[in-house]
């Protein structure tokens, strides 16, 4: 039996004539994997390999290099917060919306709740900029948070 | 005399993201007049006599970049579009790319037609997940509607537009750690040459261009280079290597001012102007101290700053691709500026973008991947009041020494980490010096961060 689901499997697949070669269809599977079970185990990196025919290690070695995939161990929550926290961020409060809502979700940064709802990430400038603190809920801006704001936003995200 | 937008001229329409509104504006009009009646070649050429420069960063002049490909080269040439837009305080790629999709889809459409490539990469970063969704859609109405596919029009040109997603790395718009992470490998930029127009992408020539040059490209084929080179600032001719910085440009406004923007205007606006006038001014009613002109990767200005033999400051220098360097910086870059003002700590500004560094190096390289560590836990350290007398030395020291410019690494990342040390020590030195003399601590918020980043 394949870890991975037939789903999963063909829209890896799919991808694979797009590209002169397999294994750059590296990045997309990993983000198909990732955003449907929160994280990559190696079972799915040993399945990844085996359709885009690479050794796991490639795979591992590519995945490994842009800390956005989580391994099991660090399994995401349902939605991933990120607060950005550079420079135009960092001058609107960045750093105090940071801690007020690691206090709020009371885990510390890279942590996830204990009902599994919200992992908290700091992130580097997520191209939001003109609405300084902005934060990215998976992968979509939320600006001009400020902490009532995002009490607001994590009580909408709790109830998901 | 006001300035009539012409980027950004579709964006608060209600379908301006639709191929209804953007063919009810002209829109493709100008990309099936060049493949009906236009020559390859006489597209580059005219993009080539436009003037226009890669707005990405580096600021190359676009129509000669394209002539580096290999003549009639008979396997594939590959278009990657870079949209990894990750240089702090940019975000003008982003807007265009959300609000008037199509305008830069025929940019590609043309550069495409004009290079003769059949496949283009669309490679953005994966925080744009709304961006990612409004090109699919506008992908998908342009396949649907002969615009993309095989045998477009019936004239036997083919193109494809695929979308890349990134995962959160800036090291990724450095236009060779692009084609690594494209490729599937870690993002690794390559030592150059071989140049990307030689072997770039699956190993074959390869163009990568920037999401605004692009746009700028749409814009040129359909007004005529009389009204690109209408805009902006003529080649120096005392300099016989400036290019010019013609066309109109997209600046993006951020940190300390009442209303940070993107505004799109001739190249050469001043920043003062650009801070005071569109920006709305600083905030709470202060001063500006200090200025970044074109993303932290270029160092800071010193608004107060007199310029030798005249009545101006640094706060006066045009926003142009020569004028930032005229006071120290490395260049225009992005064209985004970020004001700092007069209540805040050089020190907590530099230890921001010393982070930022740390936390982006790829780590190929010792000088840098050590070099912004280190940097980051001396700033650290002097943010905790712990400064020494040395630190400053020691940083202006190691900033100094790594960057493709004193030829010690493989990619600008370096020469973008330690511009902004040298120039904020450099042009605020005393603040330094006093901030570790009295050994005053900055703001310090320690979270303890999971140690998987
Ligand atoms: C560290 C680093 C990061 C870069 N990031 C970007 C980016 O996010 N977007 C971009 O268009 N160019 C970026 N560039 C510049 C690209 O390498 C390249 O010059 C540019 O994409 C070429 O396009 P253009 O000629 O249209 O400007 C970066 C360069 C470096 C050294
Ligand atoms: S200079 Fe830095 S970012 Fe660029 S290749 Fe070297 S280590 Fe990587
Ligand atoms: S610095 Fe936070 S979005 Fe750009």
């Amino acid at each position: 039996m394949a870890f991975l689901s037939d789903d999963i499997r063909e829209r890896i697949q799919a991808y694979i004539p797009r590209y002169p070669s397999k294994q750059a269809v590296t990045l997309p599977a990993l983000h198909i994997v990732h955003d449907e079970l929160r994280c990559v185990p190696n079972e799915a990196i040993r399945e990844i390999a085996d359709l885009l025919d690479l050794a796991p290690a490639e795979v591992h070695d590519t995945m490994s290099f842009y800390q956005f995939f989580r391994e099991p161990e660090h399994t995401l929550g349902q939605t991933r917060l990120w607060v950005c926290r550079t420079l135009a961020c960092a001058l609107r409060g960045a750093d105090d919306l940071l801690e007020h809502c690691s206090k709020k979700l009371g885990v510390p940064v890279g942590g996830t709740t204990s009902d599994g709802k919200i992992t908290l990430e700091f992130a580097e400038c997520i191209g939001a900029c003109e609405g300084a603190p902005a934060v990215l809920v998976n992968d979509e801006h939320v600006m001009n948070v400020t902490h009532e704001r995002a009490d607001a936003l994590i009580g909408e995200l709790k109830s998901r | 005399m006001s300035f009539e937008p012409t980027l950004l001229a579709r964006v608060n329409k209600p379908d301006s993201h639709r191929l209804v509104g953007y063919r009810g504006d002209g829109g493709y009009a100008t990309f099936e007049t060049a493949l009906r009646d236009k020559k390859p070649v006489e597209v580059v050429n005219q993009v080539k006599d436009s003037g226009l420069r890669g707005r990405g960063g580096a600021g190359f002049p676009c129509g000669l970049k394209w002539t580096f490909l290999p003549k009639d080269h008979p396997g594939p040439i590959y278009l990657c579009i870079n949209a990894d837009e990750s240089e702090p305080c940019t975000y003008n790629n982003r807007i265009l790319m959300e609000k008037d999709p199509h305008q830069v889809l025929e940019g590609i459409m043309l550069a495409c037609y004009a290079i003769k490539c059949e496949r283009a990469y669309f490679y953005i970063r994966y925080e744009y997940g709304t961006a990612y969704r409004v090109l699919q859609a506008a992908i998908d109405e342009c396949y649907a509607n002969g615009l993309l596919g095989k045998n477009i029009q019936g004239t036997g040109f083919n193109l494809d537009v695929y979308l890349h997603r990134g995962a959160g790395a800036y090291i990724c718009g450095e236009e060779t750690g692009l084609i690594e992470s494209l490729e599937g490998k870690r993002a690794w930029p390559r030592i150059k040459p071989p140049f990307p127009a030689i072997e770039g992408a699956f190993r074959k020539p390869t163009i990568v261009n920037n999401v605004e040059t692009l746009c700028c490209v749409t814009q040129i084929m359909r007004r005529g280079n009389d009204w690109f080179k209408s805009m902006g600032v003529p080649p120096d001719p005392k300099n016989p290597r400036d290019a010019g910085s013609y066309g109109p440009k997209l600046y993006t406004i951020a940190g300390h001012v009442n209303e940070p923007k993107c505004v799109e205007l001739p190249m050469g606006v001043s920043m003062r102007e650009l801070v005071e006038k569109h920006g709305g001014g600083v905030w709470k009613g202060r001063k500006a101290k200090a200025v970044n002109p074109g993303g932290i990767s270029m160092g800071f200005v010193d608004v107060n700053a007199k310029i030798k033999d005249s009545n101006l400051t640094e706060y006066d220098i045009p926003l142009d691709f020569n004028g930032p360097g005229r006071v120290g910086c490395l260049g225009l870059g992005t064209a985004a500026v970020t004001v700092v003002d007069d209540q805040t700590s050089m020190i907590d500004v530099l230890h921001n973008v010393c982070q930022f560094f740390a936390h982006e190096s790829c780590g190929q390289c010792t000088p840098c991947r050590e070099g912004t560590g280190w940097m980051l836990k001396i700033t650290d350290r002097m943010r905790k009041g712990q400064g020494r007398r040395e630190d400053l030395d020691i940083l202006i020291d190691v900033a100094d020494r790594m960057g493709i410019i004193p030829g010690t690494t493989i990619c600008g990342l370096s020469d973008g980490a330690g511009w902004p040390v040298k120039t904020l020590i450099r042009k605020f030195r005393s603040e330094f010096e006093e901030a570790i003399k009295s050994g005053r601590r900055s703001v310090v918020k320690s979270l303890p961060l999971v140690g998987i980043h």
